[in-house]
């Protein structure tokens, strides 16, 4: 397979700087809600901060990849004498926790990099930390050319995998049928 | 579509457990925008002038404003309003924290708790079911403990939770109701809640705000932020530290208390203590806060550092923000901060107010140490100062023995223990411990804060003017070249005038006109903030800052869609300012309660303070009396209010 450039994008977390305002989980439901910034709602962010403050735990996370089903066994991660709670540091929506979940739907959320055209500087809830807990970095890499999922792809692989294939086909076609 | 506010409240009664939503008129945010605005049109629709603190019909209200659970920088306030049992007025302390934002993405704008409970409870809210649940097992609990108990009780971790402690539970009219690093302290509304046997109310909201125009109102919130990144590399120079940023004080990031200590007085705000702050103890006290402080910590969405998770030696953690580092450490004369962060732990888990309380203890200790309380009052007192104040504090927040009298707070407790105590009753204002602060020459903008604001506390009301002339024609100079902020080019002058010492200084200038013109100002833009539930910390409460009355009506237009300009919205917040007024004034409120105490000021001038009290009515459209007048009250629609005042007598009409 061919090599290509890729643009690797990195939000690097300083979690020790989090003042734990969660201004990064507003300003990213904003710039996700349809039409932009018509709608705030912390529960749909992609960047959830994860918060025990009597324990000094203030985690930014970001939504990673849809996980379909739990992990045979759970983490639980003592660091610096703070103990987090199960799979905190893990990024993906999965049917264990509520976390990065459309509240509504339950359907998985995932950071996109706030990717948009024009592209933006920097992801929003990088650029409305005012504390510099989180950096936005880019590089290239060079990796072997894969095939890319489009969104709507994307999107149907993850209902498919909460429903069901025979589920999605029916209901595609009842309303294909409708219209 | 409701824009920015819910459209609904969650009404509880709590006598028959029965909960309603219910969807409130859209009008109100016109005429009364939100948060303490709404809320007092509220009060004065329901709670009569013979209503009593501890009576059923004394409705509680925790309310969010029209900013919270927007990304409007610092909109984090809940305001919480009753009756209060101390001043018997209608109290409306703040807190930060988070509780307002979950509130409304539950979809709620308010929750009013009418009647009580026959047993204890707690409210849980998450999105649309609500429920009263036993709490019987969180009784005798902290407030910071209940807190966490109910969340992992229920599994819900990002449950925001305002809870009471044991001082709410008793009763005591200091008693707050605390929520992670905040609290809505002031006037009691933890005895108000206890009265009603709510131990808390936890919520959990997963629902959407909308914005009007959100694109618009982000573009306005992207201004500001420069503007905040500029005031945080921008110290204001030739003010004091603490006056020099934005935000709230940032005591926990300031180590340098001289000012404090020295100009603040210690025990029952009865000492000024020149020279404390000495090279040992300059060392000292810095170091065990930073010993203390384990991180620096925010309210929602807002990039200030006003609070701090504290982790000190063996002393369970705990929050805390504000003045409250220092409160108990000078009330009770100990020089050691440990004693500090020990204490302030202690009366957090109570849910006692950090500011009233102290002194409340000092007074006691006071009285003691003049043979007006006795050694029987005292039996079992530890002897050395810190151990005394401690299990005077313990016996406060239990109401046990001479606690249970000073648990009504200094002016009531002076009153039934009687035998010369009123005359240790030397710091409250309608009723209300004040800022322990003693002064040489009046000061006729503070004279006028202090008199006449419904918050009754000053920290409410000051804040954009500077609190004191500057020394050289070129600071003056230069703090006016960059002021947007003040609502007149015009005014300027009026600082650049302002001097220390002389003709222009005070007491007799800022003169009686231009004092009013001030004070009204400063008064509107917290009234502003009151309503939106911005932090003071970010408008109304520090010189220079984000939020003024420029930016204001663009950003609350955006957001709710309601086409405001600033005159328009000062109406509105005069609307509900008057309308609190007169709430206050059917219960009895009037000049003669208008008064800083006697010793506030070593030098007064009763004539001039007269005056100026006669000539800030008059502008503010008061009768002389301090009723608002009819007049006033047609031009602002309350008329419905001028029928009421004039029916019960107290607006007579054409005396002013």
């Amino acid at each position: 397979m061919a090599k290509i450039k890729k643009k690797v994008k990195t939000i690097k977390v300083d979690a020790d700087k989090c003042n734990g305002c969660r201004g990064c989980e507003l300003v990213c439901s904003a710039y996700h809600s349809s039409p932009k910034y018509s709608t705030i709602n912390p529960a749909r962010s992609r960047i959830q901060i994860i918060r025990h403050p009597l324990k000094d735990i203030w985690l930014p996370v970001f939504a990673g990849e849809y996980a379909p089903a739990e992990c045979m066994g759970r983490d639980v991660y003592t660091i610096d004498g703070k103990e987090y709670d199960e799979c905190t540091f893990c990024r993906a929506a999965c049917p264990s926790r509520d976390i990065f979940k459309e509240p509504d739907s339950g359907l998985p959320l995932k950071c996109d990099m706030c990717e948009s055209d024009p592209p933006l500087e920097k992801p929003k809830c990088v650029e409305w930390c005012l504390n510099d807990v989180l950096t936005y970095e880019e590089r290239e890499e060079e990796v072997e050319e894969g095939v890319e999922m489009e969104e709507v792809e994307v999107g149907l692989k993850s209902m498919i995998n909460k429903y069901g294939m025979q589920n999605i086909l029916d209901t595609v076609n009842r309303i294909s049928q409708k219209q | 579509m409701r824009y920015a506010e819910t459209g609904y409240n969650l009404e509880i009664d709590l006598a028959t457990g029965n909960i309603e939503r219910v969807e409130t008129d859209p009008k109100v945010m016109e005429t009364h925008l939100g948060g303490l605005g709404t809320s007092v049109k509220l009060h004065w629709d329901r709670v009569g002038p013979e209503v009593k603190p501890f009576d059923d019909e004394n409705m509680l209200i925790f309310s969010s404003g029209v900013l919270n659970a927007t990304p409007a920088f610092s909109a984090n306030r809940t305001v919480v309003t009753f009756v209060s049992p101390e001043s018997d007025l209608l109290a409306y302390p703040m807190m930060g924290g988070f509780w307002s934002a979950e509130l409304k993405y539950a979809g709620y704008d308010k929750v009013i708790l009418r009647n009580k409970s026959p047993k204890w409870v707690y409210v849980w809210i998450n999105n649309d079911k609500v429920e009263l649940r036993d709490a019987s097992h969180l009784v005798g609990k902290g407030a910071l403990e209940t807190q966490d108990l109910i969340r992992r009780e229920l599994n819900q971790p990002n449950a925001q939770v305002a809870a009471i402690g044991i001082a709410g539970e008793n009763r005591c009219f200091t008693a707050s109701i605390e929520q992670g690093r905040s609290s809505a302290s002031r006037l009691g509304g933890g005895a108000v809640l206890g009265d009603k046997k709510v131990k808390a109310v936890a919520v959990r909201g997963t629902k959407d705000i909308n914005l009007a125009r959100g694109e618009e109102f982000m573009k306005h919130m992207m201004d500001m932020m420069k503007y905040i990144n500029f005031r945080n590399e921008n110290p204001i120079p030739d003010v004091m530290t603490i006056l020099s940023g934005i935000g709230s004080p940032q005591e926990m990031v300031h180590t340098d208390e001289q000012w404090h200590t020295e100009n603040f007085m210690w025990g029952n705000a009865r000492t000024r203590r020149r020279g404390f702050w000495s090279k040992e103890i300059s060392e000292e006290w810095p170091k065990v806060q930073k010993e203390g402080i384990k991180r620096l910590i925010s309210c929602m969405n807002c990039p200030q550092h006003c609070g701090a998770l504290i982790s000190y030696k063996d002393t369970p953690r705990y929050m805390a923000k504000c003045f409250g580092k220092l409160t108990y450490a000078m009330a009770a004369y100990v020089d050691n901060m440990e004693f500090a962060w020990k204490t302030l732990q202690r009366a957090t888990e109570y849910g006692l107010d950090s500011f009233s309380t102290p002194q409340i203890i000092a007074f006691g200790i006071e009285l003691y140490e003049a043979g007006i309380l006795t050694d029987k009052d005292f039996e079992g007192a530890p002897n050395d100062k810190e151990g005394r104040f401690i299990w005077l504090l313990d016996r406060v927040a239990r109401r046990e023995g001479i606690g249970d009298v000073l648990a009504d707070g200094v002016y009531r407790a002076a009153r039934k223990i009687g035998n010369g105590a009123e005359q240790f009753d030397h710091n409250t204002i309608k009723k209300h411990e004040q800022l322990p602060l003693k002064l040489g020459t009046l000061d006729p903008l503070y004279y006028l804060m202090y008199s006449t604001n419904e918050k009754i506390s000053i920290t409410q009301i000051e804040g954009n003017w500077p609190q004191s002339a500057f020394a050289t024609m070129e600071q003056r100079e230069n703090f006016v070249k960059d002021w947007p902020q003040l609502p007149d080019e015009s005014w300027k002058q009026w600082l650049l005038e302002w001097d220390q010492r002389g003709e222009k200084a005070i007491p007799f200038y800022p003169t009686p006109e231009i004092c009013s013109e001030i004070v009204d100002w400063m008064e509107m833009l917290h009234n502003i903030d009151d309503a939106c539930c911005v932090c003071a910390g970010m408008s109304s409460f520090c010189l220079k800052p984000p939020y003024h009355i420029h930016n204001y009506p663009k950003i609350i237009s955006s957001a709710t869609g309601l086409d405001l300009d600033e005159g328009s919205l000062k109406k509105i917040v005069n609307r509900s300012r008057n309308l609190h007024r007169a709430f206050n004034n059917r219960r009895g409120m009037a000049r003669v309660d208008e008064k800083p105490p006697a010793d506030h000021w070593k030098r007064r001038w009763p004539e001039l303070e007269e005056n100026l009290l006669s000539t800030y009515y008059k502008f503010k459209g008061w009768d002389q009396n301090g009723i608002p007048t009819k007049e006033r009250l047609h031009e602002l629609d309350l008329d419905y209010v001028a029928e009421d005042l004039e029916k019960r007598g107290i607006l007579k009409d054409g005396q002013d």
